[in-house]
C-alpha cells in the first residue's frame, strides 16, 4: 500500500488560516457586540430558512423509526457471531481472548470438554448495558467469529427481546442463502495480508 | 563439605559452592539462562540444549556444567544465540497453531521462548507423522503439543519415583540430510533426538497405573500433559491464585488453589486446581486433586449455635482430630485452660508421648532433621511407616536421595511395597515381621552406632548378638590349566608337516569350597533379613557420607513405644543418622506441642471433626454434625509441618456458618479473629511471636524456603539415665495379619469427600493374596480382631504385595479403629457374609 500521504506530516501547504472578527476584551465591546446580534434579526432568518424548507414538500428528514439509514459496515453496534462458510459451524473456538480483553468485564464465558474431545463453549454472555462498544473484543478475535453489528436499537419492554448467545449467531438460512455479512472494522483481514506473510516451508 | 567459590558470569561475580550447577548459581543470583528441561531438584536431561553457555571460551550445558573456581561464564556469544534461534524454530517445526484452545493458554514455555529468541521465521520442515492424543486415565496426553523436553519423565523419575513415564518411538522418517551441514551443531542433535520420540508409559497400555500425583503435568512446559478434569474448563488467566498449605498430611506443600467463579449463573467462588511451586515442592495426588472438601452452603444457624454454646458448658471433654490448624489448637488450650475440658486427640497424643520421651534422651524438644535434609543425604532407612501412604513427600524425598543423590536406602516394612521396590535397584526393602522394630534400632545402632561412645551396657548387649560360625563358602577361582597338545607344524629346515608337543596355559574357572569363619548376627535373623545382608550393605554403603533416619506411625503406637523413643534418641545421638519423625496427620506436630491431652474421655464429650456427644464438623453434608465448621481450604491459620516450620494457609472459598472462634468468643474468650492467635502460639515450645499477616509465603530463586518460619528446636536438659529395654522377644504376632494404612491419596474424610479422589472404600488385599485365597474382589467380609469387628467390601490393591491385608481410616464410616489396639498391626479373622 502507498503510504506516502500518511508520512507527509507537512501541514502547511494545505492548511489556511480562518478570517474571524477580534474577540471584545473589554465591557464595552461586550456591550456593542450584545446590541449588534439583537437587531440584526438573525432569528427571522432561521424561521424563513425552516419556513421556505416546508413549503418546498422536498424533507431530507429521515423517518425513523419508519425509515432507517443504512449503517457504515465498520460501525460498532451490537455483537453477532459468525458462522464458517465452509460448515456453518461456530466459528468461535472458546478461546477466551475476548473475555480477557474487555476493559468494562462484560463478556463472560463457560467453556467445557465436548464428546469429541474438543473445547466447546456452554454458556456465553455479553452485558450489554455494560458495554461501551469499544470494539476490542472483535479486533482481538483470532478466528474472526465475534465482530460488531449494525443493531443499535437496544430498548424493549420485554426481557424476551433482548438476545442471547443464539440470537447473537447468524442465522443458519442466512447462512445457506449466502448472506452472512463480513465485518470490516476492527480485527477484519487487511487486504495486503497476504503479501506480508513470510511462509513457513512444508515438506510435503 | 562444598566449598565456597567464586564465578564471573557476564561480568558479574558471583558467590557458590564448588560443584553447584551453572544453571542452578545464575538463577539464585537473579541471572537469565534460558533452560526448558532441567528441573532444579532433578538430574540434568540434555533434551533442549538451550542452556547453551560459553565457560572459558568452549560452549557447556548450564544445566550439567558444574562450577570450579574463577571460572568466567558469558551467557551469550553470537553462534550460542544462533543455537538458540535455531532450537527453538525445530521446537515451532509442525507445532500446532492451536494455541487458542490450548490448556495451557498463554502459560507456555515454547511461546515465551519463541518470542523471548525473536523467532519470525521457520526455516525447517520435516514431515508430520500421525500423533493422536490419549486419554491415560487422571491424564491427557496430546503427543501433536509435545516437545519432548522429557520433564514429565524425569519428574516421575527423580522426584516422585513411579518411573511411570518413557520416552517412545516416534515412527518420523528421518531428517533431510542437507540439514546436518546447514544447521548449528546442537539444534540439529536435539532436532534429531526429538524427531525419534514422544512419550509413552512404561507399563506399555493405554492407562496410567501409577499413585497418579499429577506431577508430569503440572511440570508440562506447553499444553501436551494436562488433567482431564481440568481440561477446558478455564484459561489459567482467569483464575486468580490463592497461596495456602495443603490441608492433607503433615508434610505441609506449598500449594496455591486456583480460584474463578463457578459458571455464569453462579458467581460463588469454585477451586479449579492446585498449582504448586514444582521446581521446589512436588505434591501428591491427594494435594493436586482433592482441593473440593470445602464445608459447602453454610449459614450461619443460631439455634444450632446456641445448642453448641450449651453444649460447651456442659460438656468435660473435647475430642478432636490434628486437621486443625495451630491458631485453632491454641483456642482449644485457652478453653481448657479456662473450663478444665480433657483434650483427647489419641494419634496426636501418641505422637506427644513418642517426642516426650526421646526428648529425655536426646535433650532437643523435636527431632533434628526435616526432609530436604532426608533429600540430600545419601543413605536412607525408613522404618514404621508406610511411606508412600503415610507422607508421600517423605517418599519423593527418599527418592530423590537415590536417584539424584547417587544414595541407597533401607525400608524396613512388614508390607510389601512395589512402589518402593520400584524406585530405585539401591533400595533394600527388607519385610520384618511386625513388632520387631526394636530390633531393628538394635541393629542400626550395632551397625551404626560409634560404639565408643554408646553407653557400656548397651554395646555388651549389642555384642551378645554377635556369634562366629562356620559356612561352607563356594568360591569361583581361575586356574592356570596346562595341557599339551599335538600340533601339525611345518618344519622350517625341512620343509615336511611333523607332529609337535606344545605346551598351552589356559585359565579356567574352578569351583572350590571352603569353610569361613564368620560373624553371624542374630538380630538380622530376628528381622528376617536375607543372608547375603552383609554384602548387599556394604554395596549400599559405598561412598556415603550423610545418613538419616525417617521414622512413623507403626513406632508412636508400638507396645514398647517408650523403648523405641529412645532407642530413636539414642540412634540420633551415637551414629552419624540425622534424625526426620512423620507426624500421623496434618497437624500432628501442632498439636503435639501446643496441646495438652489427656488419654481418657469424661462423662459428656464434645468432637471436632470426630463423632461424639455433640459434634462439630467440616465435614457438611453426609456427616453427622451438630454445628457446621470450615475446612482448612477455608481458614486462614498455620499449619506445622514435618518440616517443622509453621507454615500460613488462606481462605481459598468463602464460609458463611460459625467458626471455633465465635464459639470461644460467646464462652468469653475475646478475640476479632482467630489469626489473632497466631501471635500467641507458645513461644517456649519454639514458636515464634509473629503476627499472621507478617508471615511470608514464597520461595527465592535459590529454592529457599520462605514460608512462614522454622520452629525453633528447644534444648531440653536431658537425663543422665540413657538405659534402654532389652528386646521383648516374646512379643509377636502370629498369622493373619491386617495393618492400618491408607491407600495413597487418602488421609482422612475430608480426602474421602472430594470428588477426583475416588480409591474406593474397603479393606485393600494385594493381588496375590486375592489369587490364594477364596476372596473375590468385591466381596463383602467380616473381619474381626480380638479388639472388634467391622463389615467391608474388598478391594484388590496392586500397590502392595504379600498377605497382610490393609485396612483404612480414611472412610470414618468404616469405622476400622475398632480392630486395633494403638499398634498399627493386628490379626484378624476374615470371613465373606
Amino acid at each position: 500500500m502507498n503510504t506516502q500521504a500518511f508520512n507527509d506530516r507537512n501541514v502547511n501547504d494545505s492548511y489556511y488560516m480562518v478570517d474571524i472578527e477580534e474577540y471584545p476584551t473589554d465591557g464595552w465591546g461586550r456591550f456593542k457586540r450584545v446590541i449588534k446580534r439583537t437587531f440584526r434579526g438573525e432569528l427571522f432568518v432561521g424561521l424563513w430558512v425552516v419556513l421556505r424548507e416546508m413549503l418546498k414538500f422536498n424533507i431530507h428528514t429521515i423517518q425513523y423509526p419508519l425509515e432507517k439509514m443504512p449503517i457504515g459496515p465498520r460501525y460498532r453496534a451490537v455483537h453477532e457471531m459468525k458462522r464458517l462458510w465452509e460448515s456453518d459451524a461456530e466459528r468461535c473456538i472458546g478461546c477466551g481472548l475476548c473475555e480477557k480483553i474487555c476493559i468494562s468485564n462484560c463478556i463472560k464465558m463457560d467453556t467445557k470438554i465436548d464428546e469429541n474431545s474438543r473445547k466447546e463453549v456452554s454458556e456465553y454472555t455479553i452485558n450489554l448495558g455494560r458495554c461501551i462498544f469499544c470494539g476490542y473484543c472483535a479486533e482481538v478475535c483470532p478466528e474472526l467469529a465475534i465482530t460488531h453489528g449494525g443493531e443499535y436499537e437496544n430498548g424493549s419492554e420485554q426481557r424476551e427481546h433482548y438476545i442471547d448467545y443464539n440470537g447473537m449467531l447468524t442465522p443458519l438460512e442466512m447462512m445457506t442463502q449466502g448472506k452472512q455479512q463480513e465485518f470490516e472494522g476492527f480485527g477484519a483481514i487487511t487486504p495486503h495480508e497476504d503479501a506480508r506473510m513470510k511462509k513457513t516451508p512444508l515438506a510435503y | 563439605m562444598s566449598n565456597n567459590i567464586t564465578i564471573n558470569i557476564d561480568g558479574k561475580e558471583i558467590q557458590t559452592q564448588e560443584g553447584e550447577f551453572i544453571l542452578n548459581a545464575a538463577r539464585a543470583n537473579d541471572i537469565f539462562i534460558p533452560a526448558i528441561c532441567y528441573l532444579t531438584r532433578c538430574s540434568p536431561t540434555l533434551a533442549c540444549r538451550i542452556c547453551l553457555v560459553d565457560v572459558d571460551g568452549k560452549q557447556a550445558y548450564a544445566c550439567n556444567a558444574k562450577s570450579k573456581d574463577g571460572m568466567t561464564i558469558s551467557t551469550s556469544t553470537e553462534n550460542i544465540e544462533a543455537e538458540r534461534r535455531a532450537i527453538m524454530e525445530v521446537y515451532d517445526v509442525n507445532h500446532p497453531l492451536q494455541c487458542g484452545v490450548c490448556d495451557q493458554s498463554g502459560e507456555c514455555e515454547l511461546q515465551n521462548y519463541t518470542l523471548e529468541m525473536g523467532v519470525d521465521s521457520q526455516s525447517f520442515a520435516v514431515r508430520d507423522v500421525p500423533r493422536d492424543s490419549h486419554d491415560w486415565g487422571h491424564l491427557h496426553y496430546d503427543p501433536g503439543l509435545c516437545i519432548v523436553c522429557e520433564r514429565c519423565v524425569t519428574a516421575c523419575k527423580d522426584m516422585i519415583g513411579d518411573n511411570s513415564l518413557t520416552t517412545i518411538a516416534r515412527g518420523a522418517e528421518a531428517l533431510d540430510a542437507t540439514y546436518k551441514e546447514e544447521m548449528p551443531k546442537d539444534a540439529y542433535a536435539m532436532w534429531n533426538k526429538l524427531n525419534k520420540s514422544v512419550i509413552g508409559l512404561t507399563n506399555g497400555t493405554d492407562t496410567l497405573d501409577c499413585t497418579s500425583c499429577g506431577e508430569c503435568a503440572s511440570v508440562c512446559p506447553v499444553g501436551a500433559l494436562v488433567d482431564t478434569e481440568f481440561m477446558y474448563k478455564s484459561n489459567a488467566w482467569e483464575l486468580s491464585q490463592v497461596p495456602a498449605t495443603c490441608g492433607h498430611c503433615s508434610a505441609g506443600c506449598q500449594i496455591t488453589y486456583d480460584v474463578k467463579h463457578t459458571s455464569i449463573e453462579n458467581p460463588e467462588d469454585k477451586i479449579y486446581r492446585v498449582m504448586n511451586e514444582w521446581n521446589y515442592v512436588s505434591l501428591c495426588g491427594a494435594g493436586r486433586y482433592g482441593f473440593d472438601y470445602h464445608n459447602a452452603n453454610v449459614v450461619k444457624d443460631e439455634v444450632a449455635f446456641n445448642k453448641a454454646i450449651e453444649a460447651f458448658k456442659k460438656a468435660d471433654t473435647i475430642k478432636f482430630t490434628s486437621t486443625i490448624t495451630n491458631e485453632e489448637a491454641l483456642i482449644l488450650e485457652k478453653l481448657k485452660a479456662k473450663f478444665g475440658y480433657k483434650l483427647v486427640n489419641n494419634e496426636a497424643k501418641a505422637f506427644q508421648t513418642f517426642l516426650g520421651n526421646y526428648a529425655t534422651l536426646s535433650g532437643t524438644r523435636l527431632y533434628g532433621s526435616d526432609l530436604k535434609e532426608v533429600a540430600n543425604s545419601s543413605f536412607i532407612i525408613s522404618l514404621g511407616t508406610a511411606l508412600k501412604s503415610d507422607n508421600p513427600n517423605a517418599r519423593y524425598a527418599f527418592n530423590n536421595s537415590v536417584t539424584v543423590n547417587k544414595g541407597a536406602g533401607i525400608y524396613f516394612h512388614p508390607v510389601n511395597d512395589p512402589i518402593i521396590d520400584g524406585l530405585h535397584k539401591n533400595v533394600l526393602s527388607i519385610a520384618h515381621k511386625p513388632l520387631q522394630e526394636e530390633a531393628i534400632l538394635y541393629l542400626i545402632l550395632d551397625l551404626f552406632g560409634d560404639k565408643e561412645a554408646l553407653p557400656s551396657d548397651i554395646v555388651d548387649y549389642l555384642a551378645s548378638f554377635h556369634s562366629k560360625k562356620t559356612i561352607t563358602v563356594t568360591e569361583t577361582v581361575k586356574e592356570k590349566v596346562i595341557t599339551i597338545v599335538k600340533e601339525m607344524k611345518v618344519n622350517e629346515e625341512t620343509g615336511e608337516e611333523e607332529e609337535v608337543e606344545v605346551e598351552k596355559s589356559k585359565m579356567v574357572p574352578k569351583k572350590v569350597s571352603k569353610d569361613v569363619e564368620v560373624d553371624d548376627n542374630a538380630l538380622l535373623t530376628m528381622i528376617g533379613a536375607e543372608d547375603n545382608f552383609d554384602e548387599t550393605l556394604t554395596k549400599l554403603l559405598k561412598k556415603k557420607e550423610t545418613f538419616s533416619l525417617v521414622v512413623g506411625a507403626d513406632l508412636y503406637n508400638h507396645p514398647n513405644a517408650k523403648n523405641c523413643a529412645r532407642l530413636v534418641a539414642l540412634v540420633e545421638k551415637y551414629s552419624k543418622f540425622k534424625l526426620v519423625m512423620i507426624p500421623t496427620l496434618t497437624n500432628t506436630l501442632g498439636v503435639a506441642l501446643i496441646n495438652d491431652l489427656s488419654s481418657d474421655e469424661g462423662s459428656y464429650s464434645i468432637g471436632y471433626n470426630t463423632k461424639a456427644d455433640f459434634t462439630l464438623s467440616a465435614l457438611g453434608d453426609g456427616s453427622e454434625c451438630d454445628l457446621d465448621m470450615p475446612a482448612i481450604n477455608q481458614q486462614e491459620g498455620t499449619l506445622t509441618s514435618i518440616n517443622k516450620r509453621v507454615n500460613p494457609t488462606n481462605v481459598a472459598i468463602s464460609y458463611g456458618g460459625y467458626v471455633l472462634n465465635d464459639i470461644a468468643n460467646a464462652l468469653g474468650i475475646d478475640s476479632e479473629n482467630t489469626i489473632d492467635y497466631t501471635a500467641q502460639l507458645p513461644t517456649s515450645k519454639g514458636f515464634r511471636k509473629e503476627t499472621f499477616d507478617s508471615l511470608p509465603d514464597y520461595y527465592t530463586n535459590a529454592g529457599e524456603e520462605m514460608r512462614g518460619y522454622a520452629l525453633k528446636n528447644m534444648g531440653r536438659k536431658a537425663s543422665a539415665d540413657e538405659s534402654v529395654k532389652k528386646i521383648n522377644e516374646a512379643l509377636s504376632l502370629g498369622e493373619n495379619l491386617i495393618y492400618l494404612a491408607n491407600p495413597v491419596r487418602q488421609f482422612s474424610d475430608f480426602t474421602a469427600k472430594t470428588t477426583q479422589l475416588d480409591e474406593q472404600s474397603g479393606i485393600y488385599m494385594s493381588e496375590e493374596y486375592l489369587e490364594n485365597s477364596e476372596f473375590n474382589a468385591g466381596d463383602s467380609v467380616k473381619v474381626k480382631s480380638e479388639n472388634g469387628e467391622i463389615t467391608a467390601n474388598i478391594v484388590s490393591d496392586n500397590k502392595i504385595t504379600g498377605s497382610i491385608v490393609l485396612i483404612p481410616s480414611f472412610d470414618s464410616k468404616l469405622n476400622s479403629e475398632v480392630l486395633f489396639n494403638g499398634y498399627r498391626f493386628a490379626n484378624a479373622s476374615i470371613e465373606k457374609v
